[in-house]
């Protein structure tokens, strides 16, 4: 869904993060799909090469 | 699959086959005498659902009855799985439209820049996001008309859906741009105690209008907003912009075909600037309010002049100055510049959300321990003779932060009173009836303890120069 669907679309979240946010958005009109995220092996810098590695694949 | 053997159950069902559509499965199929033209056509990421039945009648109720199954399966699984990384929930949940990143600032751009590419509005509360992985981030989604709410987003309403920290608040009419989480939180709870009610709440981060970033997200949530039905008139909450984003952003306002109001803390409109500015959160509310009915408005110091005199004229005599003690930063912001021409710069106001009182420990809006601790101790600093306080309600917020607020209060009155001072504390609480702290209850702890409540920041910043400068009520009890 982009802008010009327009603001008003049932939102469908998947949360990455705090747990209490995805408990939050659960209790509304909206479904939510928490990740169990942990920090990738290696660090944030490892982990934004191998994306951008994978970009240009 | 555990389906299959669910629908041989259903009424009249003799056989049943639940399996991807992959050559080797439909060879399966082909072997139970269960393949059909249409099961022929699935491809290998394609589920089949073949049923065998006494009757036509028995299959397509055994079909539908298969049909729930999987929406069953499927509610489950959102509480029970739980994938490893945004692109396996993704794989889960082709059709999501928002990704909700909170994870340490370090990985948080590379979330965003995942969920962006994969066409999704992302709602970023994570802060230490560089200013350059910001300005790329908002390029990105501005290129594909999608929302990167934040870095640094504290609450957001889209859609009916409050996020992050947000009170509970109906759905109505107004539409908010807001560079400031509390900000938002502070004119969305006034409207809902004037009656009105907000269409989307659109949180940009608190860079969005600086050079660097450009207001590209401001600019982008206005026109989503303009052109929203539901969305008659539009608040804009920010700090100053940055003077080269002014013209565009003007712009921006002036295009809208919609009653705009502009909160830019700090900043007055330029000459013939388009929309209403005002310069406190409440006066934002109440000014798109007037707006929304057609009634003039104009912004008064207090909304009740004549309680509030009657009020100051009760108080001891106070010595000393204010100290503030934030949980909310732009309210700390609001009551510096409301308190600095009134008092100089007598006042100390301390944002104790900020990075430097949080280092280690738990923001003070989820623990309100920190702030006790600090209305202890001035208690005991002569020169403070009023605290001036917030309090900040809502989902995500302390389940009760009146009860630690309420006793430090207490205490620290009694500290004051026995070193033969008299403390005053003034607090504004955002809040309402509907969030699971009840407004009425939270003021009603804090009013036991002693404290002045206000009806808004901006109000009982107000209230506290007069507490310290009784003189200020010729000016500030006439309309300002």
């Amino acid at each position: 869904m982009t802008l010009d669907d327009g603001l008003d679309q049932p939102l469908r979240v998947i949360n990455v993060g705090l747990e209490l946010f995805a408990e939050q958005v659960e209790g509304q009109a909206a479904t939510v799909l928490h990740v169990d995220w942990r920090p990738p092996a290696g660090g944030a810098d490892i982990a934004s090469l191998l994306a951008q590695l994978e970009d240009e694949a | 699959m555990a389906l299959a053997g669910r629908l041989r159950g259903e009424p009249g069902v003799r056989e049943a086959a639940v399996l991807m559509g992959t050559p080797a499965n439909q060879a399966i199929l082909a072997a139970a005498g269960l393949a059909a033209p249409e099961t022929a056509d699935a491809r290998p990421g394609d589920l089949i659902i073949a049923v065998q039945a006494e009757s036509e009648a028995a299959a397509e109720a055994a079909l539908h009855a298969a049909g729930a199954m999987l929406e069953e399966r499927s509610r489950a699984a959102s509480v029970l799985r739980r994938p490893r990384t945004l692109e396996a929930a993704l794989g889960d949940r082709p059709d999501a439209n928002l990704a909700m990143i909170s994870v340490p600032g370090d990985y948080a751009a590379l979330e965003a820049r995942t969920a962006l590419r994969r066409g999704l509005h992302v709602f970023l509360f994570s802060d230490n996001v560089p200013l350059h992985e910001e300005v790329e981030l908002k390029r990105l989604a501005a290129a594909q008309r999608l929302l990167c709410m934040g870095p640094d987003c504290g609450t957001a309403y889209l859609g009916g859906v409050g996020l992050g920290f947000a009170n509970v608040v109906p759905r109505g009419r107004v539409g908010c741009v807001a560079a400031s989480g509390t900000g938002l939180q502070a004119v969305v709870t006034r409207l809902a105690a004037l009656g009105e009610g907000v269409s989307h709440g659109i949180g940009v981060g608190g860079r969005d209008l600086t050079a660097e970033v450009g207001g590209t997200m401001t600019r982008l949530a206005l026109g989503a907003l303009a052109r929203d039905a539901r969305t008659e008139a539009i608040v804009v909450i920010s700090k100053p912009p940055s003077a080269g984003v002014l013209p565009a952003l003007e712009a921006t306002i002036g295009s809208a075909g919609k009653p705009i109001v502009v909160c830019c803390l700090g900043a007055s409109a330029r000459p013939g600037a388009p929309g209403t500015w005002v310069s406190t959160l409440d006066d934002a509310a109440d000014a798109v309010v007037a707006l929304l009915h057609k009634r003039p408005w104009a912004p008064r110091a207090f909304s009740d002049p004549g309680s509030v005199q009657a009020r100051v004229a009760a108080l001891r005599p106070v010595r000393g100055t204010v100290l503030g003690l934030y949980t909310g930063g732009t309210l700390a912001h609001e009551a510096r510049l409301i308190l600095e021409p009134l008092l100089g710069d007598g006042p100390r106001i301390l944002d104790l959300g900020a990075d430097e009182f949080t280092v280690g420990r738990p923001h003070p809006m989820l623990d309100p321990d920190a702030r006790a601790v600090r209305v202890s101790e001035a208690a005991r600093d002569g020169d403070v003779g009023v605290l001036l306080l917030d309090l900040v309600l809502g989902r995500g917020a302390h389940p009760d932060p009146a009860a630690a607020l309420a006793g430090a209060v207490r205490d620290a009155r009694q500290t004051a009173q026995r070193g033969g001072r008299s403390l005053l504390a003034v607090a504004s609480v955002v809040g309402t009836e509907a969030d699971p702290q009840r407004l009425s209850g939270q003021v009603d702890q804090l009013r036991a303890a002693g404290v002045e409540i206000l009806p808004s920041n901006a109000e009982a910043a107000r209230f506290a120069a007069l507490a310290v400068r009784p003189d200020l009520a010729s000016s500030l009890l006439r309309a300002r």
